[in-house]
């Protein structure tokens, strides 16, 4: 049987890039986004668009349309959509794909009108939320996720505070990035005095909406190294589902998907939970992260909250988390799984500036789809 | 009177006895034949032992609140109940979790408990639909 192991360091990301604007592009399309992020982060690779033959994008658009857009014809594409961390799973099909010879040059691209929604049509199957869900006011990702939240207070006694800890250590990141929409700072009190959204959420618990595009490319080990930036070696890789409908997580407090995922990156990595210097993970709310934490054993139950409440996770503190700014403080678009990709990629090689965190080596990267629902986890270094 | 809640749409053929219940005042929850066991949401597969075998059992009405948030806007043109207004996750005595509001309690953080016992209250919208809503048991 085939070792997952045999997958590791096998291939890199190699080029990384948002879309050329990001905020609210009411004048932009989607495919305008896909394109932009796409066409710069094969720049980035030292690449050409040419080169590329596996097109890899989940949510509005199939990889068909990806590759007609950039006037290209794949030999490999991929669609899975779970969610926003469907590009974080892409990047393990990818190197699965990449390894095999099914594609030499693989982008995984996303570009969403999530704020203007510019195109945007709603897609999906409606007979579980339209019969079960809709006629109690249930809808949007906000009156899912409190029920999680809330019942993890009721547990372990967390409180508001210490999820908006989370906001402000996030912004904290984003006052370094100046690509963060949202960069003033922000205190406890700013976010618990916000405008109330749904219990336990105020606005600044939730992250921002917003039109941008984003993308990743990876290619082979041996091919990485003739690209134009250091290359960051996909070490361990993951990915997990367990429900959609809320009713059926099986633990409001704990994401089974997140521990699988995680479970598996870690194994083929050969790493431990402590063995990161840098941690991106997927902020649609503020008491994602921590939640997260936990599923994946870095965090004992309930503890999550600590790596923000006592600062481990901002710019001066001993393991940095969402230095992006995060989707709380500098892009969420709907599907915000790209870019803590991208952000992992760029502190991985050192070109983050003033919020470039010192002698990182292994990053994790770990996002969520839907309601902690699906999971995708990577482990990136820069060494083999 | 106006009816201030998006209506479920579509209403499908493997919940209809489901549907058929509420409206005669019965909250009927699919069960297992093979195995027994109970489950929500409805489906022609048991989640637990795969068979197709599915039955209905009246559940009695009753269990606890797992989980709550009150909404403070709607969030769909179709919802009219006045804010703020409680959303609820229910945890029924036999097993089965489903969406809800809480009704008959004042939208106060303080004054709602995770865990609080709770009880079904059959809300009827038109002659086709009636919805399981749940107020605190006295």
């Amino acid at each position: 049987m085939a070792n997952l192991r045999d997958l590791s360091n096998v291939a890199c990301i190699v080029g990384v890039d948002e879309s050329d604007e990001m905020g609210t592009l009411p004048h932009k399309s989607q495919l305008s986004l896909h394109v932009e992020a796409v066409t710069n982060a094969v720049r980035d690779a030292g690449l050409r668009i040419s080169d590329v033959d596996g097109i890899f994008t989940a949510g509005q658009h199939s990889p068909a349309t990806i590759g007609e857009a950039l006037g290209i014809t794949p030999r490999y594409v991929d669609g899975t959509t779970v969610g926003g961390c469907s590009f974080i799973i892409m990047v393990g099909h990818a190197v699965a794909a990449l390894h095999h010879g099914l594609c030499d040059v693989a982008v995984i691209s996303h570009g969403e009108s999530g704020r203007s929604q510019v195109g945007v049509s709603p897609r999906r199957d409606t007979a579980i939320p339209g019969q079960y869900e809709a006629p109690y006011g249930f809808g949007p990702a906000p009156t899912m996720f409190g029920l999680i939240t809330t019942r993890h207070m009721h547990r372990y006694g967390t409180t508001l505070d210490q999820w908006a800890q989370v906001a402000v250590s996030t912004r904290k990141w984003a006052a370094l990035n100046p690509k963060a929409l949202r960069r003033e700072p922000i205190t406890v009190q700013d976010v618990l005095k916000a405008r109330p959204v749904v219990y336990p959420f105020t606005v600044l618990n939730i992250c921002l909406v917003t039109d941008a595009g984003g993308a990743v490319v990876l290619t082979r080990a041996d091919r990485a190294k003739d690209c134009a930036k250091r290359p960051v070696y996909v070490r361990g890789l993951g990915e997990g589902t367990e429900h959609v409908s809320l009713t059926q997580m099986k633990d409001l407090t704990f994401s089974e998907a997140t521990r699988i995922s995680g479970d598996k990156a870690f194994r083929m990595a050969g790493v431990g939970p402590t063995d990161f210097q840098h941690i991106m993970l997927y902020d649609a709310f503020t008491s994602g992260p921590p939640i997260m934490l936990e599923s994946l054993g870095i965090a004992k139950r309930g503890e999550g909250v600590h790596f923000f409440a006592e600062g481990r996770s901002t710019p001066a503190g001993s393991l940095p988390i969402n230095t992006n700014g995060g989707g709380l403080s500098y892009t969420h678009t709907g599907m915000y799984g790209i870019f803590p990709i991208i952000e992992a990629t760029r502190q991985l090689r050192g070109e983050c500036g003033p919020r470039q965190v010192p002698g990182v080596r292994t990053s994790l990267v770990n996002g969520m789809g839907g309601m902690l629902s699906a999971a995708g986890t990577l482990v990136l270094s820069n060494e083999t | 009177m106006e009816i201030d809640r998006p209506l479920p749409n579509p209403m499908t053929p493997e919940a209809k006895p489901y549907w058929d219940g509420l409206r005669e005042g019965k909250l009927m929850l699919p069960k297992c034949g093979a195995c027994g066991h109970v489950f929500w949401y409805p489906r022609v597969a048991c989640p637990k032992c795969h068979a197709r075998d599915i039955g209905w059992t009246q559940s009695k009405g009753r269990g606890t609140l797992h989980a709550f948030e009150i909404g403070y806007q709607s969030f769909n043109k179709a919802f009219k109940v006045p804010t703020p207004y409680v959303l609820a996750m229910v945890e029924l005595a036999e097993g089965p979790r489903m969406l809800t509001n809480l009704i008959d309690v004042e939208p106060d953080p303080k004054k709602i408990a995770c865990d609080m016992p709770v009880e079904v209250v059959f809300s009827k919208l038109t002659d086709e639909v009636t919805l399981p809503l749940f107020r605190p048991v006295r």
